[in-house]
Order: C-alpha cells, then sequence, then structure tokens
C-alpha cells in the first residue's frame, strides 16, 4: 500500500491519502492545475515536505534511487540518453511479452531515438518504467500522443500489471479514459484534493 | 644568463607607435575602435607598470607572507574571473566558492610540488619563482575550471529531460550525470592538450620566447616550457576534475534529485 502523508508540492495543500495494491486511482484536473507536482513530489523527484510510505517503510528510510525503483514516475515527455532504444534497458531482451503487449516488434530495440515518433516514444518510455518489477506506477498522461489502436495496447498491459498487484496513480485529461481505467477518481482543484 | 639587452622607455615609445596603425585604421574604415583602443593601451601600461613594481619590491624582501598573500590575491581575482565566465553560475557564492578552491588546492599543490622537486630555490617559497609559477599554472587551472563548470551547467540544463528520466528510473545521481560530466571534463582539458601539440610548431611559447630573448640557451628554455606545460596540464587536470565532480554534488541532492533551482537564473558572461 502506498501511503501519502501530509505531501505538499509547491502550490499546493497538503496531501494525505492511501492507495492500495492493485488499485488505479485516476487523478484528473485543470490544466497547471498541480498533478505533474504531486506525481513528482510522490516520486521524490522535488523537495517538498511531507512523508510517503511504501507498505509500511518511509521513503527517508531508504536511498532516494531506491525509492524510484520501486515507485516508478513516468513523466509525459520522455527523456533519452543514448543513441539506440536497447542501453536504455537494464536488459533489453528480458521484456518480450510487455514489448509485445505493446505491439513493439523485436528490432525495435536496434532503433535511433532520434527517428522515434511520438506513440514510439512513448510506449517505450512505458516498457522502460516497468523494467524491474515497480510496485507503484505513477504515470503523467501515459497514452496522449498514441491513436485508439495502441492507446488500448498500453492499457491492456497497465491493467495486466494492476491485477497482479501493481498500484496505479494515473493522471489523464481523456474522461473516456478515466471511466475505463480508473477503481477511484480524484480531482486536483485550486491546489486541493479532493474525491470525484 | 644576464647577457640579454636592456630596453628604455623611448625604445617602448618607438614600438608604441604602432599602435597610431591602429588608430588610423579605426579611423579610417570608422571601426568605432578608437576608445576602446586608447583604454585598452593605458590600462595594460598602468597594470603591468604597476605589477613590475610590486614584484620588484616583493622579491627584494623574501617574506613568505608577503609571497602568501600575492597568492591569495591572485587566487581571488582568478576566482572572480571564472564566475564572469558562466553562462548559468551556481546560487550565492558556489561558483566562485568551488572554483576557487579547487583552483587553488590544484595550483597550489602542482606549484609547491615543483618548488620542491625541480626548482628547489632558497628559500622554497622566494617569490621569485613562486609568483611566475603559481600565476602561469593558475591561468591555464582557471581557464579549465571555468570552461568544465560552465560545460557542465550548461549540459546539464540541456539534458534536464534525459538526466530527470534516469533519475526517475532510479538511477544515482553519479550515473545520471555521467554523460554531462564527462563533457565538461573533456572541454576543460582539450585547450591545454591543443597547446600542447602545437607547441613549437604553431607558435614559440611566450616564456620560452622571453627565456631566448634574455639570453638563455634555447636548450635550456625548452626545458623549463616543457616543466611548465607538464605544471599546467596536472594542475587543469585535478582542478577540472574536482570542480566538475564538486559541481556534479551541488546540481543534485542527497537524495539524488536534480536541483536546477540552484542554478541562477539569468547568467552573465564577461570576457572570454
Amino acid at each position: 500500500m502506498l501511503r501519502i502523508e501530509a505531501l505538499q508540492p509547491d502550490g499546493l495543500s497538503p496531501v494525505t491519502l492511501d492507495v492500495e495494491r492493485g488499485e488505479c486511482l485516476v487523478v484528473q484536473g485543470p490544466s497547471g492545475g498541480g498533478k505533474t507536482l504531486l506525481l513528482r513530489a510522490i516520486a521524490d523527484l522535488d523537495p517538498c515536505p511531507g512523508e510517503a510510505l511504501l507498505d509500511g517503510e518511509s521513503r527517508t528510510a531508504m536511498a532516494g534511487p531506491e525509492w524510484r525503483r520501486r515507485v516508478r514516475y513516468v513523466a509525459a515527455d520522455s527523456g533519452w540518453w543514448a543513441d539506440r532504444v536497447a542501453a536504455h534497458f537494464a536488459d533489453w531482451t528480458a521484456l518480450v511479452r510487455q514489448r509485445g503487449t505493446l505491439g513493439l516488434p523485436a528490432e525495435s530495440g536496434d532503433w535511433p531515438v532520434a527517428r522515434l515518433s511520438t506513440g514510439e516514444r512513448q510506449r517505450l518510455a512505458l516498457l522502460r518504467a516497468v523494467e524491474h518489477e515497480p510496485r507503484v506506477l505513477l504515470l503523467d498522461e501515459p497514452t496522449s500522443g498514441l491513436d485508439a489502436a495502441t492507446r488500448d495496447l498500453a492499457e491492456a498491459l497497465l491493467d495486466t500489471l494492476r491485477r497482479s498487484g501493481v498500484t496505479l496513480v494515473w493522471v489523464t485529461h481523456d474522461p473516456d479514459q478515466a471511466a475505463r481505467v480508473a477503481t477511484r477518481r480524484m480531482k486536483l482543484n485550486e491546489g486541493q484534493l479532493e474525491a470525484a | 644568463m644576464s647577457q640579454y639587452i636592456r630596453l628604455d622607455n623611448l625604445d617602448l615609445v618607438l614600438a608604441a607607435m604602432l599602435l597610431l596603425l591602429n588608430g588610423g585604421l579605426s579611423v579610417a574604415l570608422r571601426l568605432g575602435l578608437e576608445r576602446s583602443l586608447i583604454i585598452a593601451t593605458l590600462r595594460m601600461v598602468l597594470q603591468l607598470g604597476l605589477v613590475a613594481f610590486i614584484l620588484r619590491a616583493l622579491f627584494a624582501t623574501v617574506s613568505p607572507w608577503l609571497t602568501i598573500g600575492v597568492a591569495l590575491v591572485m587566487m581571488a581575482f582568478a576566482g572572480r574571473e571564472i564566475l564572469a565566465r558562466q553562462e548559468r553560475p551556481l546560487t550565492g557564492w558556489w561558483s566562485w566558492g568551488l572554483g576557487v578552491s579547487c583552483m587553488a588546492t590544484a595550483a597550489g599543490l602542482v606549484t609547491v610540488f615543483s618548488l620542491a622537486t625541480q626548482i628547489q630555490p632558497h628559500p622554497w617559497y622566494n617569490p621569485r619563482f613562486a609568483i611566475p609559477l603559481l600565476g602561469m599554472v593558475l591561468g591555464n587551472t582557471m581557464t579549465g575550471i571555468a570552461l568544465g563548470l560552465d560545460t557542465l551547467t550548461a549540459s546539464v540544463v540541456n539534458d534536464a529531460r534525459a538526466i530527470e528520466a534516469r533519475i526517475a528510473l532510479g538511477h544515482p545521481r553519479l550515473q545520471a550525470l555521467r554523460a554531462p560530466a564527462q563533457r565538461a571534463v573533456r572541454s576543460a582539458l582539450m585547450p591545454t592538450i591543443n597547446t600542447m601539440a602545437a607547441a613549437g610548431i604553431v607558435a614559440l611559447p611566450g616564456m620560452m620566447t622571453g627565456q631566448i630573448l634574455a639570453g638563455v640557451d634555447p636548450i635550456d628554455a625548452t626545458r623549463y616550457q616543457l616543466l611548465i606545460m607538464f605544471l599546467i596540464a596536472g594542475g587543469t587536470a585535478l582542478g577540472a576534475f574536482t570542480a566538475v565532480v564538486g559541481g556534479v554534488f551541488r546540481l543534485t541532492d542527497p537524495r539524488h534529485r536534480l536541483r536546477l533551482d540552484r542554478l541562477r537564473a539569468h547568467g552573465r558572461r564577461g570576457p572570454a
């Protein structure tokens, strides 16, 4: 279970929240309302007051990288640091099943990053994030650049993960998607996170 | 060794006439450089003249405290120069402090190493040897550190998305910032490597030329030049490496977060 205690990103009221294993909490709200800041704060990417615990273990009790391997943030704009796709994975060959679910061919590991389309980047960033089985995924508009068919593939992968016990915190602007994937919905409005 | 031809003030006045050529060119082609030319010339004459008298007085006293004092003043000015060459300096005193501490440690160590082993003047802190040596090592270490820190901050800002992607995946900070750090150290070391590769072919190094004009045998002058280049290479490597590593730590925090908020928003760039 992911527990958030009085976590307060810049400009937001303190957030206290429990998200159970296998839950998909969808967070909606107007642009610029702090949804990204909230996800980043949970992943411990920006300094801010408050506490976060995973299965009773406080993040301050472990190193930052250790926390982020368990509670993984997937940015809306993915970043890439090497020339080829496979170099961004610890073991490209280990993810055959997930890669197939996302509709990515085996040779996509050799693709140059500079030639990836928006949708390919987004799916590969998602694939990269599920490596080493994180316990929580913090998803920032994970399908915004995908067409309906590939979006369904991404949703299918995330649904499989959720059923296996992964916790999802999912930010989306798409009300239909929210209705499809959410087990619980909240709204971030004027710095206040409330049930929707 | 002291068989050199002295210059008197009239010689210099004659040589300074060449500047009229610059001035004439500027007027004829409307370059608008007259003012800068006059100011730069006056500054050079005054600054060098002042340094000459200070050095003469310093060399006459051979005091360890005065030598250390002059060295500290040189380092403080060099620190300001490092800061002026940063497009996005670190907030607060960090760029100056990091630059000065790394530069002072590297240039100081290398200079003392050379004084203690190769040159061995009496006493070892004799300013006639310590100050020129420190000046040459310091100038180059300063350039290396300034380039290294400037490249580091520029690359980290440029690659922020890729760095944060690595951090979000759980990579520790030294791994996440490895590419910008490598780029920074490389750009800090390239000028020294280029100078070494071109030495003697493209131009005779200034110090060696000076010694030859002062009557030193070319072989001996070359030995001195090589010694200086080795000291410069070592000092620059040590200073730039420590400054870049320090910069990497300052741009991240113990939670391994990227801290771009520790860079000043609006930088300034001084004369390069």
